[in-house]
């Protein structure tokens, strides 16, 4: 301890309070405190850009998520399109060919119709002219039969003897 | 990127531990008296601080360059070293003479006599020396070399876009260091800033002055006690003066224990308070100077052996421990940041459960 004490010398302690004090104040001023702080500006700006990378992902995850739930309705949709549109050319075919068939029915029926009142026509026709030849040959055969006295006298014999008095 | 800087290192110290050797070897060549007493008093010399920067001694003379000596007798006197001519002369400064006598000034006569009491101590008038020792050159060297080291540093941050250059690719992940598991786990989140200048400073001052004690410059600062003093005060009033409340109250009058035990405790506190800083004072003076007394006796063995097999083997030892001696410088400045931080952090902690603690 003495012997410490003896080497202990006040110069060496006052040129090193006083460069190593100064060394302090001027590194802290021209070295640690640019050093320090660009070294804290750059990890603040890793993490910063760490978690931009973190939120950038999500942002992809959650877009790709939302485009594949856009996908699904937007297949939905076509489906539900085609299938209305499927629906609609079924109704459109089932109801022509019920308009046909009617149409057809009803034009079949027209001409039964026509063909039944032709018909008609014809038979009335046909009929009066019959009963125009009937009543023409009549005429003729009655006009031939009673052409002579004995031809009458006969008929009327005839017909007198038809006459049965019961 | 780390590889090269650290194959660099060291090469450079191995090649600088070799020369040393080289070097011891030389100033040793001269058969004198007992080799002993002279490596002894040749590693008592290297430990000292010494008033010229000298590098080596060649045939005899110093090899070397002289620096300021500024003293303080009513009045100041300053001149350079070169006029003790090694401690052999008396130097004349504005009508007063000054002499060395191991390493210190002296305030002497004209005939440069010393006069010794019985426990050979000089009774002489000894002035206030506030030279540039070789030991403040090195400090000021280091204060530089640091300056200039971290200042290029934080420039290259703003060229670099943020990362640095050079050899901040090195240091960047020290002080990275010095902050997540120094700092931070020690002081906390809230209060570490305050503290990083000093933390940081004191590591690589620590560290740097240490590795150029490595070198065969000669220097080492570290083992001077007036140093390390000067780091454990500065560690002590930074501590006293940010000390919250808490602080006072652990000391003075410690919550949870019952108060007869809080008289006992308290002048055991307050004690503590001052044996930190001087465990952290003794502890890197005496790891630095104890390395450098068994270096430089290994070294020594080299020319007591004065065979190969011992030579060579305290040549493998040196060097080994050169190694050694080089994790040392780390960890002792590792070791004074990391305590200092551990009691910046008790001056600021926080207890919000007072109770609940001890």
């Amino acid at each position: 301890m003495e012997k410490l004490i003896s080497e202990f010398s006040v110069g060496l302690f006052f040129w090193q309070l006083v460069i190593f004090v100064s060394l302090i104040l001027l590194l802290r001023k021209f070295a640690w405190k640019p050093i320090l702080s660009a070294v804290d500006e750059r990890e603040t700006k890793i993490s910063e850009a760490l978690d931009q990378a973190e939120k950038a992902k999500a942002e992809v995850a959650r877009l790709q998520s939302n485009n594949e739930a856009l996908l699904r309705e937007a297949q939905a949709e076509r489906d539900a399109i085609l299938k209305a549109a499927r629906d609609a050319k079924d109704a459109m075919i089932t109801e022509a060919k019920t308009k046909a068939s009617e149409e057809a029915n009803r034009m079949i029926e027209q001409a039964r119709e026509a063909i039944r009142n032709e018909k008609l026509a014809v038979m009335t026709e046909l009929k009066n002219q019959l009963a125009a030849f009937s009543l023409e040959v009549a005429e003729k055969l009655v006009k031939e039969q009673l052409s002579t006295n004995t031809k009458q006298a006969e008929l009327a014999n005839k017909l007198v003897s038809e006459i049965k008095l019961n | 990127m780390l590889k090269p800087y650290i194959t660099a290192i060291f090469t450079f110290f191995l090649v600088f531990a070799g020369f040393a050797s080289a070097e011891h070897n030389g100033a040793h060549a001269a058969e004198s008296k007992d080799i002993k007493t002279e490596i002894k008093s040749y590693i008592n010399h290297h430990l000292q601080d010494s008033h010229d920067f000298n590098l080596f001694e060649l045939n005899g003379s110093h090899v070397g360059f002289p620096l300021p000596v500024i003293l303080w007798d009513n009045g100041l006197h300053v001149f350079l070293s070169s006029a003790f001519h090694h401690g052999e002369t008396v130097a004349e400064s504005n009508g007063n003479y000054y002499t060395l006598f191991h390493n210190k000034v002296y305030r002497t006569d004209a005939a440069g006599a010393i006069t010794l009491d019985d426990h050979q101590h000089p009774t002489n008038v000894a002035p206030l020396d506030f030279s540039i020792t070789k030991n403040v050159f090195m400090i000021l060297v280091v204060a530089l070399l640091m300056l200039w080291m971290f200042g290029s540093m934080s420039r290259s941050y703003k060229s670099g876009k943020g990362l640095p250059q050079g050899v901040g690719r090195f240091l960047e992940p020290i002080i990275l260091y010095i902050r997540d598991d120094i700092a931070i786990p020690n002081i906390g989140e809230k209060h570490y800033k305050k503290f990083m200048s000093y933390l940081l400073t004191v590591f690589f001052f620590i560290w740097i002055v240490n590795l150029f004690g490595l070198t065969p410059l000669g220097v080492n600062v570290t083992n001077n006690i007036a140093i390390t003093f000067c780091l454990a005060i500065l560690t002590y009033l930074i501590t006293t003066f940010s000390a919250k409340k808490d602080y006072w109250m652990h000391i003075f009058w410690m919550p949870g224990v019952p108060a007869p035990m809080k008289l006992v405790l308290a002048p055991i506190e307050l004690l503590g308070t001052f044996i930190k800083p001087f465990s952290l004072m003794i502890r890197l003076y005496a790891n630095i100077t104890a390395g450098h007394i068994v270096m430089m006796s290994i070294i020594g063995l080299m020319f007591i052996f004065k065979n190969w097999i011992g030579s060579s083997l305290s040549f493998f030892l040196a060097f080994v421990l050169s190694i050694l001696e080089l994790l040392v410088a780390a960890l002792q400045a590792y070791v004074f940041t990391m305590l200092s931080a551990l009691y910046f952090g008790s001056a600021v902690e926080e207890h919000h459960h007072e109770e609940a603690h001890h």
